[in-house]
């Protein structure tokens, strides 16, 4: 049996310890994540989601517990580089991200400090661009592009980095609906081309409708883990919480409770669409 | 016949006109906003959004065109733009940022303090500002906002800009990075002011919220004002919003799929509205009247 990718185990984080200004961010978090898995992270406003992401790649290191990736343990220093290279992040800003005038220059950024040979930065730079479909937009100037082909480009060097895991942490807050659709189709491209490893930080559900699973964190602890599905019906049985339903899952059990049989897991207008597209069309046919 | 509040002819705004780097922000824009109106403004990043409500307040001049508060032409010779700019109440995004006394009194009694009104009258109005944004005087006064939530914050530099009794409340994406519960106080907030028969525009990239909040819908695109009308008017072209990049509320793009799949349902712009309309047209197929 492989270990899987990423071990939290009994994970606690104090900002400011041993001063009159200690906050407990995280409190005892544990879980594992499998390679290939696509795990989405939702919590409100100061529940330690962000905190967490950056223990995912050792920008910050456990007050206690441990955060292993493929076995190395965060703490040890001999393998940051190694861990940096491997869990690849993509934070809310993008315009805090970018450091090279020149698209293409600020995607060989992180190969070229791999030390690597110029043949293969820019094989890695082509095809990370055209990964994120920005090949056309190469020569251009970062800044004057849209936010969302700003983070495709935050994107793009990351993977030039062939990371084995991808983090993003809030990344689509900043955008407009243009621009998170962007992002959110390049995820969707990864993990169909590549399989990789994804993990989604968010405080909006709606964002993680399409992950396999989802962790949520309330003042620091693991509060619910589970698939979308057992993840919302715990939502929507528990009143006055942090956390809401996306529209569509909220308006699939309304048509439930209105005794319309909408089965399956309907989260996204799409998906809603084509349950309640099937059930007329049996009714059709069974009243023909 | 009253005045509208704000009223935009004609405004055109260059930047960095006559340099390599000239861009038109904003092309040839007429618009009104009246009494009482809750006016939301949307439109893709770039489109000109901030430009147009840096205009209202006086803090951008216009190329050319004009812009009008109360009647008063903000940039006419005699007119006192320190005045008229009062009467604007601009809320930058992530204002929360902008907040710096040590307590929450402090802050939201720095703009009145800085009009040079008694202290008595200072005391009043962050009482009632407060009061206005649903935050208890007593329970948050003296607390440092620092140590609020970010969705509290928030609310304090609200309160800030309605302590100087603006006629007009202009928000710039109020709800941007809020959780669900900071969002939904906030937006309680705004809808409350508004009962209470405050103006106010609101620029956002939440379709959603622009259907729910506002009575009329201006969308901006490439600087121009694109389409303009009450949010069944402006969400019926789903087809052109899609064009532009903004899309139609979730609840309007399924009550479009299931039409186009052939379920006679009525519109819906939130999910309320769809559950209503899916039920109906359901009922319809079970009872085989379609």
């Amino acid at each position: 049996m492989s270990e899987p990718f990423l071990e939290v185990q009994d994970l606690h984080h104090t900002y400011n310890p041993d001063t009159p200004q200690a906050v407990v961010a995280l409190d005892g978090i544990s879980f594992d994540v499998e390679t290939g898995e696509y795990l989405g992270i939702i919590g409100g406003n100061g529940s330690g989601k962000s905190t967490l992401a950056k223990h995912l790649n050792a920008l910050l290191l456990p007050t206690s517990g441990a955060v292993r990736v493929g076995g190395m343990d965060t703490r040890d220093r001999a393998s940051i580089w190694e861990i940096r290279r491997r869990v690849g992040m993509v934070f809310q800003n993008p315009d805090n991200q970018l450091v090279a005038t020149v698209v293409e220059e600020d995607v060989a950024f992180g190969p070229e400090n791999l030390g690597l040979p110029p043949d293969t930065i820019r094989q890695r730079v082509d095809e990370a661009l055209a990964a994120v479909e920005m090949t056309p937009f190469r020569r251009h100037a970062p800044h004057l592009l849209s936010g969302g082909q700003k983070q495709r480009i935050a994107i793009a060097g990351i993977l030039a980095m062939r990371p084995e895991c991808l983090v993003l942490d809030e990344a689509t807050t900043m955008l407009d609906p243009a621009g998170r659709a962007e992002v959110q189709a390049t995820v969707r491209a990864l993990r169909r081309d590549t399989g990789m490893t994804v993990i989604l930080v968010s405080h909006a559900m709606e964002d993680l409708v399409e992950a396999d699973r989802i962790i949520a964190l309330d003042e620091g602890r693991v509060i619910m883990d589970g698939s979308p599905g057992e993840v919302f019906d715990i939502i929507a049985s528990s009143s006055g919480g942090r956390l809401d339903l996306p529209p569509m899952a909220k308006l699939a059990r309304w048509l439930r409770e209105d005794g319309i049989p909408v089965e399956g897991e309907a989260h996204t207008v799409e998906s809603l669409a084509r349950t309640l597209l099937s059930l007329t069309a049996g009714a059709r046919r069974g009243r023909g | 016949m009253a005045e509208p509040l704000i009223a935009c002819n004609d405004l055109t705004h260059v930047y960095l006109r006559g340099t390599p780097m000239e861009s038109r922000a904003l092309e040839g824009i007429t618009l009104r906003v009246s009494r009482g109106e809750m006016v939301a403004v949307i439109g893709p990043t770039g489109s000109g959004k901030s430009t147009l409500i840096q205009h209202f307040n006086g803090l951008l001049r216009p190329t050319s065109g004009t812009v009008l508060v109360e009647g008063e032409d903000l940039w006419a010779p005699r007119t006192d733009r320190r005045k008229a700019r009062r009467r604007i109440g601009l809320l930058f995004q992530f204002p929360e940022y902008q907040l710096f006394e040590e307590t929450v009194r402090r802050d939201v009694s720095y703009g009145p303090k800085n009009l040079g009104l008694a202290e008595p009258e200072i005391e009043e109005r962050v009482e009632e500002a407060l009061a206005q944004v649903g935050l208890d005087p007593v329970r948050f006064g003296s607390r440092s906002p620092f140590t609020l939530s970010g969705g509290e914050m928030r609310r304090v530099a609200m309160a800030g800009v309605l302590a100087m009794r603006p006629s007009v409340l202009v928000l710039d994406e109020p709800t941007a990075g809020l959780d669900p519960r900071g969002r939904e106080d906030l937006l309680q907030t705004v809808l409350s002011l508004h009962g209470e028969g405050m103006t106010v525009v609101l620029v956002t990239h939440n379709m959603d919220e622009a259907a729910r909040l506002a009575t009329r819908i201006i969308v901006l695109e490439a600087g121009r004002v694109e389409m303009e009308g009450t949010p069944a008017e402006v969400f019926a072209d789903e087809e052109a919003l899609d064009r532009i990049g903004l899309g139609v509320p979730q609840a309007a793009r399924l009550v479009g799929m299931l039409r186009r799949g052939g379920i006679p349902v009525g519109d819906a712009l939130s999910i309320t509205e769809a559950r209503r309309a899916i039920a109906a047209a359901l009922r319809g197929w079970r009872d085989g009247t379609h």
